[in-house]
């Protein structure tokens, strides 16, 4: 009898805990694979708190706030962001002013010609990166062109206009024409109407653009390799320390530029909320 | 107003013209020039000159097919790997996410805000051979002694599988928003079982996002050669390892443009075919 007693919950409390997972299989699907998508972050934040004893930085040895008080103590490491905030901040301006007159011009007329834009605006998007950067380098080896600077601007405005002009055209397809239409019946011309009651309305859209892009600029890595010569960003500072044991300092860079980025979206999440209710 | 009015229909041309023109100079000409160079032989000492070198793609392709197939296979597991993963994720956000919806969406997309390079490295320093996931994994004896993460297929195919997730998470749940939950409840209402009404409502509902996701997942794991690189050795070296290194090291410029085209035109082809399995005309992007 006693054994019966003490066997029951043994035998039962496993099938409980299988008829648990059973019913939220899912959710714990979810949870675990927002486990899987947040763990390389949280070992780039726990990282840039380690005290490496040699040159990598792969073992916890010890905690130190070193790293955070001197985020640039590493030869290079400034100059290489300020280059790629430099090119991120000209390309994405540019390309935001580009996609969102393509957008425009899609959405708002009917003209010759649209299917063949629309595949020029997708085509980039669906390129493999590496034969977007060798094209571009094969075009700068040939007019002799020396790479630098301005060919990862140039090359960073080309792959950011798509993603503006998708982004753009999204917001643009999901507003009320007759707003435009009101304001033209009480006698505004087509260029205020356009700057006083289109503009506003569409510029979230094109925020969104531009951070995309912006975004973009200052993570892309291997269309920059193909054609950055001698000029060193961000990513391509990352990548030669890659070789040699990257110091702790590009985990502090890494969890500056995750903070600030999440911090935006969370006010942009929050701001949506406090609209919607 | 004047001018406006009388050439109407020049303003699209306009609004089009400059953002088209950078992407003519700078994406379409680029192309031009890569199938140009893929024709020529010469050296960077002599230069280059064109003669019309198809033996350039035979070489390519009869001296890389392993890389090829190997790219073709990594990107396929990931593309895969990736499907399996997001699916339920996404659609617990859609249906089950409730006012946490943008919040929980946020942190499927926020490691892309930690440079691309730095989460690979992250995944080193995960898959390294005195780290945690080793050391766990050989004490319950699923890792041998001497065996290892890093530096296998494995970790090559979980890095890609990791960095492109977002670009198969992001269309599946989009596409799974979007379904009107009306239509699931007739189901249910008609009597079909839970599995039943997920597998001829929900699931054929969301095939576009799964079009979309696969697409924008398998295209960048193809070329990637930044996983290979960070997470393999020559022995995983995939066809964009190949063509990085023979553009910028090697400088051997007509060869790595005949691999680059020949990559460019295999994904055309497999798209294509994808597209025409998938059934194109309910899956436009």
């Amino acid at each position: 009898m006693t054994t019966v007693a003490v066997s029951a919950p043994r035998a039962s409390a496993p099938s409980r805990a299988l008829a648990f997972v059973r019913r939220n299989l899912l959710a714990l699907w979810a949870v675990l694979a927002l486990a899987y998508i947040l763990l390389p972050i949280a070992v780039v934040i726990l990282f840039s708190f380690n005290d490496p004893v040699g040159r990598f930085n792969y073992t916890w040895e010890g905690f130190t706030l070193d790293h955070w008080r001197e985020p640039f103590a590493v030869p290079g490491l400034r100059d290489a962001i300020v280059v790629s905030l430099e090119i991120a901040a000209i390309a994405s301006l540019l390309a935001t002013i580009l996609g969102t007159l393509i957008a425009l011009a899609l959405v708002r007329y009917g003209f010759r010609g649209r299917g063949a834009t629309n595949l020029l605006i997708f085509l980039p998007m669906t390129t493999p990166e590496v034969v977007m950067g060798a094209s571009l380098l094969t075009l700068f080896l040939n007019l002799g062109v020396s790479t630098g600077f301005w060919t990862i601007f140039i090359a960073h405005v080309a792959f950011c206009i798509s993603f503006v002009v998708v982004t753009v055209k999204a917001r643009i397809v999901g507003f009320d024409r007759h707003l435009e239409e009101a304001a033209m019946d009480l006698g505004a011309s087509e260029w205020t109407t356009f700057r006083r009651v289109t503009l506003p309305l569409i510029a979230p859209g094109i925020v969104a653009g531009a951070l995309i892009a912006f975004a973009l600029s200052v993570d892309d890595f291997v269309i920059t390799n193909f054609n950055a010569g001698a000029t060193v960003t961000f990513p391509l500072y990352v990548w030669g320390a890659a070789r040699v044991g990257v110091p702790p300092q590009v985990n502090v860079i890494g969890t500056m530029i995750f903070l600030v980025a999440v911090t935006l979206m969370l006010m942009n999440v929050l701001l949506q909320r406090r609209r919607g209710t | 107003m004047g001018f406006v009015h009388r050439h109407r229909w020049t303003v699209p041309y306009l609004l089009l013209a400059p953002g088209l023109a950078w992407l003519a100079l700078f994406f379409v000409v680029p192309i031009y020039y890569l199938a140009s160079t893929s024709l020529q032989t010469g050296s960077i000492d002599i230069g280059y000159t064109m003669t019309w070198a198809w033996s350039n793609y035979r070489d390519a392709i009869t001296t890389y097919d392993e890389h090829f197939v190997r790219s073709l296979k990594y990107a396929s597991l990931a593309t895969i790997a990736a499907l399996l993963i997001s699916y339920p994720l996404a659609y617990f956000i859609a249906f089950r996410g409730g006012r946490w919806k943008n919040l929980l969406l946020l942190l499927v997309i926020a490691p892309f805000f930690v440079t691309y390079l730095i989460r690979t490295l992250a995944w080193q320093t995960i898959l390294t051979d005195d780290g945690l996931v080793a050391d766990v994994l050989r004490s319950v004896g699923l890792l041998a002694d001497d065996g290892r993460l890093l530096a296998t297929p494995i970790a090559v195919v979980a890095g890609i599988t990791y960095n492109f997730l977002p670009f198969m998470a992001l269309p599946l749940y989009v596409s799974l928003e979007q379904i009107d939950g009306r239509l699931v409840e007739a189901a249910n209402d008609l009597y079909a079982s839970r599995v039943q009404s997920f597998l001829r409502v929900t699931l054929p509902l969301s095939l576009p996002g799964v079009f979309a996701g696969t697409l924008l997942t398998f295209i960048p794991a193809m070329g990637d050669f930044v996983n290979a690189e960070l997470l393999g050795t020559p022995r995983q070296a995939m066809i964009g390892n190949v063509i990085q290194s023979k553009f910028l090291v090697i400088t051997d410029y007509p060869q790595a443009a005949a691999l680059s085209f020949a990559l460019m035109a295999g994904i055309l082809v497999l798209v294509a075919f994808y597209a025409r399995v998938l059934g194109t005309e309910r899956v436009s992007v």
